[in-house]
């Protein structure tokens, strides 16, 4: 994260600070630069500040300190409807007296375009969400899925150059939330938008971004691609809140040539990664290790590496792999996920294991 | 079941026809519902429907004539009022049998008031002629004729017969024809006396200063109602109970408070003289006119706009705003196209609400209306506690009813009445 | 034995309870008036003495402006609550007419004068309905501002017809009675000629083209209490209204008002007995009334307002005000001074006239 402005950014938040009530910050000193057509997932629990980072972008909020940049320009004091942002609100805002068309159209009717330009405009972008049926409609008359296309189809059909969402599936179900974050992610790459995407699913922000800002506390934790993110998280919030993760915790002993030793509580010994800057020898540590990295299979564990003995407390079948809970290391909510294969072992409560894993699968983290 | 193919009624698990087992399921769900209005219903009946239905009834109701005097009416159905002449002999011997048993039951005076609204005199006529009837022996003092004519010569006067004869019949549109400024004449309805018409003028002036007090409501009202429904709720609650206050006083002093504000020596106008804005000697009128009126009446009904306008708007997110400002809207742009048309509904329960109360209203009116200011109101709750001319006050009733039934209609067709909302 | 005892209870409580009930109504009374101070002179006068002798509590129901409708409907109703109604001579008529008001025989029903005079020629001419026991002599007469009519007090009614001479507003009843017979008085027609030229059109024509020339400086009054407000204010510089009210502002409240007796109209206000009584509640009415329009309780009832009493036996007896200690009898419309110049209201030609006129009065007052 560069503190310096670049030039080549197309949004950019330098510095920039948030406060309601004067005494508390919502947003700490936000910086972030996002070049142009990238697709930007704004990822945290609710109340770490990403709504208003987008408010402040769209221009319902105003920053209480910093500069918000938009193509080198700053913003700050420009109206809402003078930024030219698209906006795909949580419930989408569509206008209910108005039809479908006309809610189309008024983006188009504000700009004083021309009567067949603003037909011609709205039918495409109504084909592009393939809605180009229900112009006719009122949006209490569409599901949400539809609506939800619609909501789309408005935010793009003035051709802005940024789109902003905030939480735009939220209300949908699980199956519809999967088909259109395909599409949104779709839609957005082949027109060149650039994309900020608010959200509190990891899941959404992992399969559509190009990259994720995992906001907590007023704070970016991490901007990184969706791969990093999981595999690397540089911080123990940023790791138990990407994906499922199993956490030990124990005192460094030793770091010798890139590998912590970690001696956990009950004085089981294992490998890590340090990752965190305070991983030092004699420091608390927090170790987390993804569920689908644990091996319990002895032969395919490396030579030498340091096991850990566990006891299956539960085993889950579901369907294309196998959930199973561990008691390790008095951690009774130890998790690994091994995949449905033919040659799958499958534990069962009570057995007694032993489990082991690659010390870069092992991260250690903050405490 | 999936072989439905035979053509046979779709039957229940005990054999009867499905569509009859629904239908017993669902009277017994009825049913039940019913019960559970049951009270309300009796209610609404009782002290709603039946009233209005009376209302409707006297508007049209004459017996007293042919209950009072029931031979004399059999009679007079032979005499021709055009004959110029006064009825003979046999309809004197029976109004002299009818006014004696009527004399006995006291109605004969009863029947005077009413005959009184048709014809003056008819009020003293009958009270004078009952005291002298009194003392007659209808076997006796035959011939009648004369004897009527002695006690007074009203008696010989064809006008006097001839309202008798026309509002003989049980049932009479005369109140309705005097509502609408026009009475019974010779050669059916005609118009009355143009020094007579009042009642056009009346329902005219009504409706137009309901719909001018109705306006003025929503334009002072819709900006209140806006800020109430986008403060915090702590901050709006406090504020409500400022709109509510007027409901807490009564009526009249909120009224009469209005006279101390607005008289010409009251304290709108001495501060204006005070501050140079309008001489001594010329103070501005602004009571016992329609002035007054509508000033008074709007801010009593106030509260009646801003509610519904006020939980309808509580209803429209914020986002809208929002959205359309991010479509490119000015802040007016985005009131007038998306905030705007959301909050008609409220608008329209409002004006509703107001419009029908203020119709009805006379107290305020009756106050500070003066003689311009006044509704069709003050003039049933005339007919109702002073003339006692009860079957006009129910035919002008009425009529009221009816306009603001259509009125009601035409909102639904060029609005729609699923367009309203109170929340 | 016990299921008998029982029974027998119950139908004793059963039969009992009405009587009880009905003991009770002879106990109490409901006697409706106009209330302020004139329902006070009457529970000095009337109310409190009859009560300290007979034990009857007296409700006071302040309904007398209502009261023609309120019997009528009661009357429809089969429920006629009220046991003795103060009403105006018309509206007793009205009653009588209606026959919703009892009929009294003055000889056997009121009590004789202390001199043995019988009541009906103590009453005299004032039994001007079967029904009607007269109470005071009242009349409605003009107040007028002392600081706003300039050098020359106006001394003949004709004055608030003289927008010349005393320019400003005037206050009038709306309603045509008494206005009519001024207007005309006014114009030029005789007094004892008002009421015939008053029954023909081109009369009522002529009356209201008198009121035309001021209708624009009135302000019209419903409510008795309106003029004595109205002048106190100085709305208007005159003003109709009954003299009891008039005397109330210049004696009580000392605002700079005058009284006008020229052609002050007599009009008389007196109880009836509501038709359809039950025995025993109209026996307790008919010894109310006896009691109550005997020759001291009317001139008492002068001593706490100014109207006149009835009785020509009782005006020797009228003496000081309780409260404020001046006489009386300078203030009452009946006294020598006042009555130089009066006009007596023609109940029978209102009774005929009255809806005919008021239909053409209050077109004229639309216009």
């Amino acid at each position: 994260m560069a503190n310096s402005a670049s030039t080549d950014a197309f949004v950019e938040f330098e510095r920039v600070q948030k406060s309601y009530d004067g005494e508390t910050l919502v947003v700490k000193d936000l910086n972030l630069q996002m070049p142009q057509g990238e697709f930007l997932t704004m990822l945290g629990p609710s109340g770490s500040g990403k709504t208003t980072c987008l408010m402040m972008l769209a221009g319902f909020e105003t920053a209480t300190h910093g500069d918000i940049r938009l193509d080198g320009v700053s913003i700050n004091n420009i109206p809402p409807h003078k930024r030219g942002i698209g906006m795909v609100f949580q419930n989408y805002a569509l206008f209910p007296h108005m039809t479908i068309a006309e809610n189309l159209s008024f983006p188009l009717e504000v700009r004083k375009m021309g009567k067949s330009d603003r037909e011609a405009k709205i039918k495409r972008a109504l084909d592009m969400v393939e809605m180009g049926d229900f112009g006719g409609r009122r949006p209490s008359q569409l599901s949400g899925g539809q609506q939800q296309r619609v909501a789309l189809a408005r935010a793009l059909v003035f051709e802005p150059e940024l789109v902003l969402m905030d939480e735009p599936l939220g209300a949908l179900d699980k199956q519809l939330r999967e088909k259109m974050q395909f599409e949104i992610t779709h839609l957005a790459h082949s027109l060149g938008i650039t994309t900020v995407y608010v959200t509190h699913d990891q899941t959404e922000a992992l399969t559509m971004s190009d990259r994720v800002a995992v906001f907590d506390d007023g704070r970016i934790q991490q901007l990184a691609p969706p791969d990093q993110l999981y595999e690397a998280p540089v911080n123990s919030f940023v790791a138990q809140f990407i994906g499922e993760n199993n956490t030990l915790e124990g005192t460094v002993k030793e770091i010798k040539a890139g590998r912590a030793l970690v001696q956990l509580d009950d004085g089981g010994l294992i490998d890590c990664t340090p990752v965190h800057d305070s991983v030092q020898a004699g420091a608390r540590t927090r170790v987390s290790i993804r569920p689908e990295r644990v091996e319990y299979n002895k032969d395919r564990l490396q030579e030498g590496a340091h096991t850990l003995k566990a006891e299956v407390l539960e085993f889950i079948y579901m369907g294309d792999i196998f959930r199973t809970r561990l008691r390790v290391a008095g951690n009774e909510e130890f998790i690994i996920k091994t995949r449905n294969a033919p040659d799958q072992v499958r534990l069962k409560p009570g057995e007694q294991i032993e489990i082991g894993w690659l010390p870069e699968d092992c991260r250690a983290l903050d405490a | 079941m999936s072989d439905t193919t035979d053509t046979g009624p779709v039957l229940a698990a005990d054999g009867t026809p499905l569509k009859r087992s629904l239908a017993r399921a669902l009277r017994m769900q009825k049913l039940r519902a019913l019960m559970l209005i049951a009270p309300l219903l009796l209610f609404v009946l009782l002290t709603f429907i039946l009233p209005i239905v009376d209302m409707l009834f006297r508007s049209v109701e004459n017996q007293i004539v042919s209950e009072t005097l029931p031979k004399t009416v059999v009679e007079l159905q032979e005499w021709d009022a055009s004959s110029g002449e006064a009825p003979g002999e046999a309809v004197f011997a029976a109004l002299a049998a009818d006014m004696k048993i009527a004399v006995e039951a006291k109605t004969h005076t009863r029947l005077g008031s009413r005959l009184n609204y048709e014809k003056t005199g008819l009020s003293s006529l009958f009270r004078k002629s009952g005291r002298k009837v009194k003392r007659w022996d209808l076997a006796e003092d035959a011939p009648f004729k004369q004897k009527f004519i002695d006690i007074d010569e009203d008696w010989g006067d064809v006008d006097v017969w001839r309202t008798l004869q026309t509002y003989s019949p049980a049932f009479t549109n005369g109140y309705f024809l005097n509502s609408i400024d026009m009475q019974k004449g010779v050669d059916g309805p005609e118009a009355r006396p143009e020094n007579q018409q009042i009642y056009i003028t009346l329902f005219g002036r009504t409706l137009f200063m309901s719909l001018v007090i109705t306006a003025s409501c929503i334009l002072l009202g819709y900006p209140v109602a806006w800020i109430l429904a986008n403060l915090p709720s702590r901050t709006a609650n406090l504020l409500m109970i400022l709109v509510l206050l007027p409901f807490w006083t009564s009526l009249l002093v909120r009224t009469s408070a209005w006279k101390v504000m607005l008289q010409q020596q009251g304290v709108i106008n001495d501060v204006l003289v005070w501050l140079g804005l309008v001489a001594d000697d010329s103070r501005l009128v602004m009571i016992n006119n329609q002035f007054g009126t509508i000033v008074a009446m709007t801010h009593i009904l106030l509260p009646f706009m801003i509610l519904p306008m006020y939980s309808v708007m509580q209803t429209i997110a914020p986002t809208y705003l929002r959205a359309a400002k991010s479509l490119g809207a000015t802040n007016w742009t985005a009131f007038w196209r998306v905030y705007f048309p959301q909050s008609v509904p409220g608008i329209g329960a409002g004006s509703i609400l107001v419009f029908i109360l203020a119709i009805g209203y006379y107290i305020t009116p009756e106050i500070v209306g003066g003689t311009k200011g006044v509704f069709i109101s003050n003039r049933i709750a005339y007919h109702i506690s002073s003339s006692l001319n009860w079957g006009l006050a129910a035919a002008l009733g009425t009529i009221l009813l009816a306009v603001v039934l259509l009125l009601y209609w035409a909102y639904d067709k060029i609005v729609g009445i699923d367009n309203v909302k109170l929340g | 034995m016990k299921f008998t005892k029982l029974t027998a209870l119950a139908l004793s409580t059963a039969i009992c309870a009405p009587a009880a009930f009905a003991a009770d109504m002879a106990d109490e009374m409901t006697i409706v008036s106009w209330g302020g101070a004139y329902s006070k002179s009457q529970l000095k006068a009337y109310h409190e003495p009859y009560s300290a002798k007979t034990g009857v509590k007296i409700i006071n129901d302040e309904s007398s402006a209502e009261a023609v409708a309120k019997l009528r409907a009661m009357n429809e109703a089969g429920n006629v609550t009220w046991d003795v109604v103060d009403v105006v001579a018309a509206d007793a008529m009205r009653l009588c007419d209606e026959g919703l008001a009892m009929e009294i025989d003055p000889d056997t029903q009121l009590a004789p004068a202390p001199d043995g005079t019988s009541a009906a020629d103590d009453f005299g001419d004032l039994l001007v309905s079967e029904c009607f026991i007269p109470q005071i002599v009242y009349s409605t007469t003009f107040g007028y501002r002392t600081d706003l009519v300039g050098d020359t007090a106006p001394t003949s009614v004709c004055a608030v017809f003289d927008l010349e001479a005393y320019p400003g507003k005037r206050a009038l009843e709306k309603r045509p009675i008494n206005n009519m017979e001024w207007a005309l008085l006014c114009d030029g027609v005789p007094k004892d000629e008002v009421y015939n030229v008053l029954e023909t059109e081109a009369g009522q024509e002529q009356a209201l083209a008198k009121l035309d020339t001021i209708k624009d400086s009135v302000v019209w009054w419903s409510a008795g209490a309106d003029t004595p407000q109205l002048l106190a204010d100085g709305e208007v510089v005159m003003g109709s209204t009954y003299n009891g009210r008039l005397f109330s502002v210049i004696e009580e409240q000392k605002q700079p008002v005058a009284m006008l007796w020229d052609a002050q109209v007599f009009d008389l206000d007196g109880w009836i007995i509501p038709a359809g009584l039950s025995e025993e509640r109209k026996a307790r009415a008919l010894d109310y009334i006896m009691f109550a329009t005997d020759t001291q309780r009317l001139a008492d009832q002068a001593k706490f307002i100014s109207y006149g009493p009835a009785r020509k036996s009782s005006a020797p007896l009228v003496g000081k005000h309780a409260e404020l200690g001046i006489d009386m009898a300078p203030h009452m419309p009946t006294d020598p001074e006042n009555a130089k110049n009066t006009f007596l209201y023609n109940y029978e030609f209102w009774a005929d006239y009255r809806d005919d006129i008021d239909a053409k009065f209050q077109a004229w007052l639309a216009k």
